[in-house]
């Protein structure tokens, strides 16, 4: 316990396509693993990823996305993203990849702290009962500042 | 790299995982557990031995498949194998530390 010199590692999720939000899931789970404090911090569209109604519609960018290798003008045709989407979910689903929803529920039970931007929370008129059980606040970023000012510890802009 | 455990040599690689799982009993994985400031019980016997058949049959261990277990929820886990579950209970389990990201 406590043998690695990073000690916490806090994530500011600020997006809602999917690779960004399993990058943030990911690397927050990594960290519980490894015996590493982890916490996520949702602002702005991030926000979607915590939205009980959201949470399981969230979608790929097949728009402004070299590496999709899809021209992007076809890559805003309708229904792009949603195929684009089902395609990459079943490949996540080969390598056990759980879905946003069971991630979210993995997460809070390895003892990572999930934490709602009030910014972004007033701006997109959301309240506390729109957000997952497993939000543990709604905070400022003032709060969160507060949350890292300790020594070994790192923030990570999603 | 060779540790000596009850006046046992074991064979352990560089992170100090069993190579050999047949030289694993149960007085070395109370040892290992020990190194790790566990004290084992039941219950934690009860999820190594998990452990030690899901490696046997193959299946990749992951998080996840804690979950789905049916021994052990997840909270439990963290609470019982502080400091990095999953690496820890293969650790004390005798087989290897599991490749897997999530």
């Amino acid at each position: 316990m406590g043998k690695t010199k990073v000690r916490k590692m806090l994530f500011i999720l600020s997006k809602a396509t999917i690779e960004n939000v399993y990058a943030a899931f990911i690397m927050a789970n990594g960290a519980r693993m490894e015996g590493i404090e982890s916490e996520i911090f949702f602002t702005f569209f991030g926000l979607e990823a915590i939205q009980k109604k959201k949470l399981e519609h969230l979608r790929v960018a097949t728009v402004g996305n070299p590496a999709m290798h899809i021209p992007t003008m076809l890559g805003g045709l309708p229904g792009m993203e949603a195929l684009a989407t089902k395609m990459m979910k079943k490949e996540m689903e080969k390598l056990d990849m759980p879905p946003v929803g069971e991630f979210l529920e993995i997460l809070s039970d390895s003892g990572c702290r999930l934490w709602a931007c009030k910014l972004a929370v007033d701006m997109f008129h959301l309240k506390k009962e729109d957000l997952i059980d497993e939000v543990e606040d709604i905070i400022t970023i003032g709060d969160f500042y507060a949350r890292a000012d300790q020594e070994n510890t790192h923030l990570l802009f999603i | 790299m060779i540790i000596t455990i009850k006046q046992v040599d074991i064979k352990v690689n560089d992170e100090g995982y069993l190579t050999d799982f047949s030289q694993w009993t149960k007085e070395i994985g109370e040892e290992l557990a020990k190194e790790n400031d566990i004290e084992m019980t039941d219950k934690h016997w009860e999820v190594i031995s998990w452990i030690q058949e899901q490696v046997a049959a193959n299946k990749p261990l992951s998080i996840r498949g804690i979950k789905k277990s049916g021994v052990i929820d997840i909270k439990q886990f963290y609470a019982l194998f502080p400091g990095g579950p999953l690496k820890v209970s293969t650790k004390i389990a005798g087989v290897p530390k599991p490749k897997s990201c999530i």
